[in-house]
């Protein structure tokens, strides 16, 4: 069963058409990774999945939820559908904790004790259990990564979107943020990520999706696609990540 | 001739009370109505963007002591006098709440973008992501602006002195009728309002500091 449907997908930004008649399906439990030079379309495509962006034409359906821009439709499409930004985005005011515990006490009306019982729980998943009562400021950019990372799982997504989400980081701290990624990916979750990690695309994903200025130039599983790339774009985009 | 002495100063210090009480209740009361002023500024419709934008406008772009004497002269023109404090009040709150409006549009719009786009992602509704996640770091960056605009409060509630109000202005003026000092009475009564303002102004420095450093 496809966790992600996407048929004939287009969007632009006023005169700006940034993504061309995207389609392509995902299964549950695969992970899928995008790639694509800065600018062709990435974040656009991956911020179309939770309706942060609204398409103009094609139609969505993510985690059995037909994408509908009405709020309260969008809020249940966005329950079940995570996402992790490249700047972490936590809520500087609170404690990892409290960030965790947001929303599952807000839109899931988990009881207090509860909600805490679910951040030590996706704490431990990430590995900073603890870390829990400090604030985001006190910690490193990785850790804050997995925070982020947390504080998505505790809405028990069936749909995880990752755009970039080790691009901010220094060399040394993306390896943490990866390995917690790549544990997510084996232990069944859908997952949408958005990297330039080539090693984490060959050893993690089950698809690899290219984008060229917002077409699906290339897609395939990563034992074919990485050893015999076909469009000359796609070749080039190998020689330059490397 | 009465001559200027411990007596006069004790009255003006008097008056500083009433100058205190109409500082906080124009604060309050211009406080309230600047959040919703603020909020609507902020929000998603442009109608009420549009008409709350003109209310600032209409009130930041009139001097305040034409504002207070419509409300003073003018209503009572068409046979509504109402008392000095009342007027000196209505027409504070209002000027109040238009600017503190702005500045606090200014302050809930400089928290991150990316903030809202976390919380909506987390599917928290509009209100949820306002009273959750923007409000509490609008608020900090509010203080130091807020308490400088206090400042301003105390220093323009001297304008109601024109229409009657005894606060410490008034208080001077009548001490400087009956005693012809005008330059003892002037030095007093600026010495109160800088007592009163600048450790506020500093506080308000101090936190701008801060919160430049935290950043
Ligand atoms: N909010 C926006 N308004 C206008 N143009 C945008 C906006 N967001 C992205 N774009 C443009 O859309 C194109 C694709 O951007 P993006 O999806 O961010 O690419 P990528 O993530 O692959 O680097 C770029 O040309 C970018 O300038
Ligand atoms: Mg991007």
């Amino acid at each position: 069963m496809s966790i992600i449907k996407i048929n004939n997908l287009s969007k632009s930004f006023g005169n700006l058409e940034v993504l061309y008649n995207i389609s392509f399906e995902l299964e549950a439990g695969e992970s899928l990774v995008l790639l694509g030079r800065s600018g062709s379309g990435k974040s656009t495509l991956l911020r179309c999945l939770n309706g942060l962006e609204r398409v103009n034409t094609g139609d969505i359906t993510v985690a059995g939820h037909k994408m509908d821009y009405e709020s309260s439709k969008l809020r249940l499409l966005r329950n079940d559908v995570g996402i992790v930004f490249q700047q972490y985005n936590l809520f500087p005011h609170l404690t990892v904790a409290a960030n965790i515990a947001l929303a599952p006490r807000l839109v899931r009306k988990v009881s207090k004790s509860d909600a805490l019982t679910l951040a030590k729980e996706v704490l431990g998943q990430v590995g900073l259990l603890e870390k829990i009562d400090a604030y985001p400021s006190q910690l490193s950019g990785g850790q804050q990564q997995r925070v982020a990372i947390a504080r998505s799982l505790a809405m028990k997504p069936k749909v995880m979107l990752f755009d970039e989400v080790t691009s901010a980081l220094d060399p040394e701290l993306t390896g943490e943020v990866l390995d917690v990624m790549e544990k997510l990916a084996k232990s069944g979750m859908a997952m949408v990520v958005v990297t330039h990690e080539m090693a984490f695309a060959k050893k993690v994903s089950d698809r690899v999706i290219f984008l060229h200025n917002g077409r699906i130039t290339e897609t395939g599983n990563p034992d074919e696609i990485f050893s015999s790339p076909k469009t000359p774009e796609f070749k080039t985009f190998l020689g330059a990540v490397g | 001739m009465r001559s200027f002495g411990l007596n006069e100063i004790w009255y003006m210090l008097q008056a500083t009370q009433w100058t205190l009480y109409l500082s906080i209740l124009t604060f309050v009361l211009g406080g309230s109505v600047g959040f919703f002023i603020a909020l609507a500024r902020c929000s998603r419709s442009r109608l009420l963007r549009a008409i709350s934008g003109l209310y600032i406008q209409i009130f930041q772009s009139t001097p305040l002591l034409m504002q207070l004497f419509l409300i003073f002269f003018g209503l009572s023109l068409i046979g509504f006098r109402l008392p000095v404090l009342v007027a000196g009040s209505i027409a504070l709150t209002f000027w109040a709440s238009a600017f503190l409006g702005e500045i606090w549009r200014g302050c809930i719009e400089a928290v991150p973008e990316q903030q809202t786009e976390a919380a909506d992602s987390l599917a928290l509704t509009p209100w949820q992501q306002l009273r959750y996640v923007i409000l509490p770091q609008a608020s900090k960056i509010a203080l130091p602006p807020t308490i400088g605009f206090f400042v301003q409060i105390i220093k323009n509630t001297s304008l109601t002195s024109i229409i009657g109000v005894t606060e410490l202005m008034r208080a001077s003026t009548n001490m400087n009728n009956a005693t012809f000092e005008p330059m003892k009475v002037l030095a007093v009564a600026s010495l109160i309002y800088f007592a009163t303002c600048y450790p506020l102004s500093l506080i308000s420095r101090k936190l701008e500091n801060k919160l430049n450093v935290d950043h």
